[in-house]
């Protein structure tokens, strides 16, 4: 779609749980700075295709390309692992439950990964990113005393602190109460106005998608159904699945 | 009778049920001492030898935190097999659990004993250029040292079970949170999943080191010298010499109980401090504290790189 650099490639991705085929075979690229956008009913492959990218679950099939590195699907050797850890260090990942640490402070959580790998300078950093996510007065917490939006904003300090090169955001907002989903949506938001931070949403947020997404995704069945802009997808939908489910969630 | 005892209840609601209990058992030992006194129970002689039997409380201490040290490195390296798909790990640790579970301790205490030395020697004496004269020597183990490594073994390999289940408590999340940061396994185990992971552990484990220390008796089985006999053993000593056996029973009886309230009571001190910071109402001390658990840390930690 443009010649700009690509950050994330996802070729011919397929993923199989036992008998049954999740993914069926997805292409998706990420280019430097832009927000894309996935949605669809539950079951159709969103989530699945989103932890193939960092290979929390391994791709059957397919290519994978962060940031450079490239790997396949299929056996893990024990080459292929390093190289897997080296790929997920390109890509933060926000889930869904936030998956905060318990027994480490807010500032903790964030710090973990950098001392893990060595970096200097690492609290001065965690710091700088708990500001930027409105919680440099919680470093101290422990996530149990923060609210569900607040440990979201942590969760996404966190996924920064490795200086990622693109984000990946599983439902975000959805173990959310509604009126904190909004806090969680502006620093994502910001994220991608300010930073220019490539990134990659599942979510069913379509206010944010129309507002922030460059492109949106409708996974159907295992596949890319439906590939266009926001204002395409939300005004002039081609294929009535897309219609369909639209007008269920909207 | 019944209608008489019913009164008695109800007139006696107001005494706090503490307080009663505690009156029960101020009834048991007063019926003990009645009874004890009744069999002629020669209290001088036991304070002649309460020194001598409680002497052996050092070894028996020392026998069980070597026990529970063994018990504890082993069952972390099982359960960490146990998780693994690995199948040489998987085996070895399935092998070590379903043989140290499905044999009695003192069976296994005598064949570290009895039996290992006489393998060092068949062999010494089959293959001698192979198994040095030091190599069968150094199969003759202490009885001490054989009934603890039996302990550990065989506790290790109960505890295997209590770690493994620790472990797999820790949300699935958390090691995925840490594989998505880019951490190594060890990393992740030691930074994410084992901290909270002894949460569950450390209290059950602490019900095995009580139950160690008294399963430390039977290692008096192996005939321990009396200078570093434990009490079971001192107690069996003087108690057969001088025709005092109950007396001296009842002495490492007590001893041993008292040793178990002690530990008890220090168990539960650990298990609600373990339990801190997930507690909600805790007071808001974590948040003055400086965050200083990381940075006191090397850079790259011990899991650096691995």
């Amino acid at each position: 779609m443009s010649d700009r650099e690509v950050i994330i490639r996802v070729e011919n991705l397929h993923k199989r749980f036992g008998r049954l085929e999740v993914v069926k075979g997805v292409d998706i690229e990420l280019h430097k700075g832009e927000v894309v956008v996935i949605f669809g009913r539950s079951g159709s492959g969103k989530s699945t295709v989103l932890r193939c990218i960092n290979f929390l679950d391994d791709p059957t099939r397919g290519t994978i390309e962060v940031a450079g590195v490239r790997l396949t699907g299929g056996f893990r050797t024990r080459r292929k692992r390093e190289q897997i850890r080296k790929l997920r260090l390109h890509v933060g990942m926000v889930f869904q439950q936030f998956n905060l640490f318990p027994h480490m402070t807010a500032l903790d959580n964030v710090r973990v990964a950098p001392v893990c790998a060595g970096l200097k300078d690492n609290k001065a950093h965690a710091i700088e990113l708990l500001d930027r996510v409105g919680l440099a007065d919680k470093a101290n917490e422990h996530p149990i005393r923060l609210s569900g939006g607040q440990q979201q904003r942590v969760a996404i300090a966190r996924a920064l602190a490795m200086r990622p090169e693109a984000m990946l955001f599983d439902e975000p907002t959805s173990a959310l109460d509604p009126e904190l989903i909004g806090e969680v949506l502006a620093v994502m938001k910001s994220l991608a106005t300010d930073l220019h931070m490539p990134m990659i949403v599942v979510t069913h947020e379509m206010g944010f998608a129309r507002e922030v997404s460059d492109r949106m995704l409708f996974f159907h069945e295992g596949v890319v159904w439906e590939e266009a802009p926001p204002e395409k997808i939300f005004e002039a939908t081609e294929k009535p699945e897309t219609r369909k489910f639209l007008d269920a969630v909207l | 009778m019944g209608d008489r005892l019913e009164r008695l209840a109800v007139s006696s609601a107001r005494i706090p049920f503490r307080l009663k209990v505690a009156l029960v058992w101020v009834v048991i030992f007063a019926f003990l001492g009645f009874f004890f006194w009744v069999a002629k129970f020669d209290t001088d002689w036991m304070l002649d030898n309460f020194t001598f039997i409680a002497k052996g409380l050092q070894y028996t201490i020392y026998i069980a935190l070597g026990g529970i040290a063994i018990a504890i490195v082993l069952a972390l390296l099982g359960a960490l097999a146990r998780i693994s798909s690995n199948p040489i790990a998987f085996g070895i640790s399935g092998f070590y659990i379903s043989f140290f579970r499905g044999t009695p301790l003192i069976v296994q205490m005598f064949l570290i004993y009895l039996a290992l030395p006489q393998i060092g020697t068949n062999l010494h004496v089959q293959y001698p250029e192979l198994f040095s004269r030091q190599f069968e020597d150094s199969l003759v183990l202490d009885p001490a040292v054989a009934g603890t490594l039996a302990l550990g073994l065989n506790y290790g390999a109960y505890m295997t079970e209590i770690f493994r289940a620790g472990i797999q408590s820790v949300a699935a999340g958390q090691g995925e949170a840490a594989d998505a940061l880019g951490m190594t396994y060890r990393q992740k185990m030691r930074r994410v999943v084992l901290p909270q992971a002894f949460r569950v552990i450390i209290p059950p484990t602490g019900n095995e080191f009580i139950a160690m220390m008294k399963d430390t008796a039977l290692v008096s089985f192996l005939g321990v010298s009396i200078q570093h006999a434990e009490v079971f053993r001192r107690a069996g000593l003087v108690g057969k010499a001088d025709f005092k056996n109950l007396e001296a029973l009842v002495l490492a009886a007590a001893l041993y109980w008292g040793l178990t309230i002690i530990f008890t009571f220090f168990q539960r001190r650990l298990e609600t401090r373990v339990s801190r910071g997930y507690v909600r109402t805790e007071p808001l001390r974590t948040a003055e504290l400086p965050s200083e658990e990381l940075s006191d840390l090397p850079p790259h930690g011990k899991g650096g790189g691995g």
